[in-house]
């Protein structure tokens, strides 16, 4: 393989900004999106601000952004486009599309583009569900790297170091990849005026599950959503010695 | 029903999460077996057959699960997923890594992090940061589950007496090999299971700040340090020291955060302690508003004042 023809892609999600305080419905049935700022989920953006650095040393030729979901995913695309995402992908779906749907999305995607290296956000900040590189990676029989903290991508081969409960380690594999985010990968970059601007101009093309003969038919059922457990305000004390006479004392946890 | 447990291990001993979920395979009910692999890891299944409500220990014992690899590990649990109902794994960075692998080879959603079983088919499990507790309901015939380990209490380590059989280890895919592993050597307890935290965040200023201030307090607690994502972004601390969201999920007996605001990826990760005390200057910190305990003050007197005082 010659590193000329490396494409990556980047699946991104769009979600819930991450400095907005979501509520529980008062029929239980969920959240209250209305209204509600939405963003590229955050551990995306830094896939595919990895992404386009790795294009712009040289070792990718292209990156592209792919999103499943409502047709308003595709500002998602724009902003992933911004950043500095070559061209998009809207696989476009109304229904409540689960990791599993996706990871099969992705796969059908990734079967026509061909790209050497995924690299998935680790998680989700809605769902929380942190599956879907995994996933994919399973569906692809390709070796993943889950939590990466650093990538070197060079002849055919990457090596990742990721996070591990204690520490780090590092992988070493051959392309093609699966490659899912953390925090301290990298830290994106602002899309500019002039690069929103010309996101706008890119190509976006825009695909149904059954054009990809993918089932999306949710597995889970949400029965109700609730608020967790109101934890109260407790008491302030005036010093340290209050502090500690109240931890030996009230708490008996010292 | 039966229920495969995957072990949590080093090879040299079994790591606590996994009588944590051991206690959420119990609460579902049926016969709970565990699956040990890894390489000269016998003490592992030792130690897995004293695991009280343990039936049944399978052991993999061979080189290819040295490093466990999600590739190969994934692929042996799937070769021995038959006859089970439930597979699960401890939501730890390990269990995370490796266990939606083995959903999709099987093709059935994973249920990620639950922290209650309503039924066996019917979990609960935090959503947006832990702020909605949505309960799901698997249509699948296997229901695979990683079980937030703060979420149920660990069954005994000893009482137990079940059988070990060894299981065939399924091939070596070969797929990625581990060059490098840096374990932070720590006479601290670990953080997912300590008893005390000590949390510092970007009010420590700088990482000579936090370990100068931080260590003295832990060392007198016998706790284990922690960080807020802003301190791990601010690079005072590694990566592994963050609480939150995306970070650990804690829930031990005391937490101390200390220079914390208290952003909601950071309650996420501690609001399930069972006492909370914040050190901060800022009266309108939203930390104050889930401390049990808050003292406004700088921390760089109050946290030396405290060492002092616990004598």
């Amino acid at each position: 393989m010659r590193t000329a023809d490396l494409k990556i892609l980047v699946p991104v999600k769009r979600v819930v900004d991450y400095n907005v305080k979501v509520r529980v419905k008062a029929d239980g049935t969920g959240v209250d999106l209305a209204n509600v700022k939405m963003s590229m989920n955050p551990f995306d953006e830094i896939a595919i601000e990895e992404a386009v650095r790795l294009r712009e040393a040289g070792v990718a030729t292209e990156v592209i952004a792919v999103s499943c979901g409502v047709t308003a995913c595709q500002e998602t695309l724009r902003t992933a486009m911004a950043i500095g995402a070559d061209r998009a992908i809207l696989v476009e779906s109304d229904v409540d599309l689960q990791p599993l749907a996706v990871a099969k999305l992705i796969k059908a995607v990734a079967e026509k583009e061909q790209p050497q290296i995924v690299i998935f956000g680790k998680q989700a900040i809605d769902d929380d569900a942190n599956q879907t590189g995994q996933m994919f990676a399973a569906l692809m029989g390709w070796p993943q790297a889950a939590f990466a903290s650093k990538v070197v991508v060079a002849d055919g081969a990457a090596t990742v170091t990721r996070e591990i409960d204690g520490g780090a380690e590092t992988l070493a594999f051959k392309l093609p990849c699966v490659i899912t985010t953390d925090l301290r990968l990298n830290e994106p970059r602002y899309a500019t005026l002039p690069n929103i601007m010309k996101a706008k101009k890119k190509q976006l093309d825009t695909l149904k599950p059954a054009d990809l003969g993918v089932d999306v038919a949710p597995r889970l059922t949400t029965l109700k959503v609730t608020e967790p457990p109101k934890r109260g305000a407790g008491v302030k004390v005036a010093d340290v010695k209050e502090l500690v006479a109240k931890l030996k004392n009230e708490a008996k946890v010292i | 029903m039966s229920i495969l447990v995957i072990a949590e291990h080093d090879n040299a001993g079994l790591k606590a999460s996994t009588l944590n979920t051991v206690a959420a395979a119990q609460k579902i009910g049926g016969e709970v077996h565990i699956l040990v692999a890894g390489s000269g890891c016998a003490v592992v299944a030792a130690a897995a057959a004293k695991v009280v409500g343990v039936a049944k220990v399978k052991l993999a014992d061979a080189a290819q699960y040295a490093d466990q690899t999600a590739e190969n590990v994934a692929a042996l649990v799937v070769a021995n997923a038959a006859g089970y109902t439930h597979i699960l794994a401890a939501a730890t960075g390990a269990g995370k890594n490796m266990l939606p692998r083995v959903a999709a080879l099987l093709d059935v959603a994973q249920i990620s992090e639950i922290t209650a079983v309503e039924s066996p088919d019917t979990f609960v499990r935090p959503t947006y940061a832990g702020n909605a507790m949505a309960t799901v309901k698997s249509s699948d015939s296997v229901k695979v589950i990683t079980v937030r380990t703060t979420g149920f209490d660990a069954v005994a380590s000893e009482g137990g007496n079940a059988a070990t059989e060894p299981v065939a280890p399924a091939a070596d895919l070969g797929l990625s090999k581990v060059t490098g592993r840096e374990i932070a050597k720590s006479a601290r307890p670990e953080l997912a299971a300590a008893k005390v935290i000590v949390s510092g965040g970007r009010g420590m200023g700088s990482g000579e700040k936090y370990h100068q201030l931080l260590e003295p307090l832990a060392d007198k607690l016998n706790a284990a340090l922690g960080a807020s994502r802003a301190a791990v972004d601010a690079g005072f601390v590694p990566n592994d020291y963050q609480v939150g969201q995306t970070g650990k999920i804690v829930a031990p007996q005391l937490y101390f955060a200390i220079g914390i605001s208290g952003a909601i990826q950071h309650l996420a990760g501690m609001k399930d302690s069972k006492v909370i005390v914040a050190i901060n200057k800022d009266p309108d910190a939203p930390i104050f508003q889930v401390a049990d305990y808050g003292l406004v003050a700088d921390l760089f007197q109050a946290v030396p004042e405290l060492v002092t005082e616990l004598g």
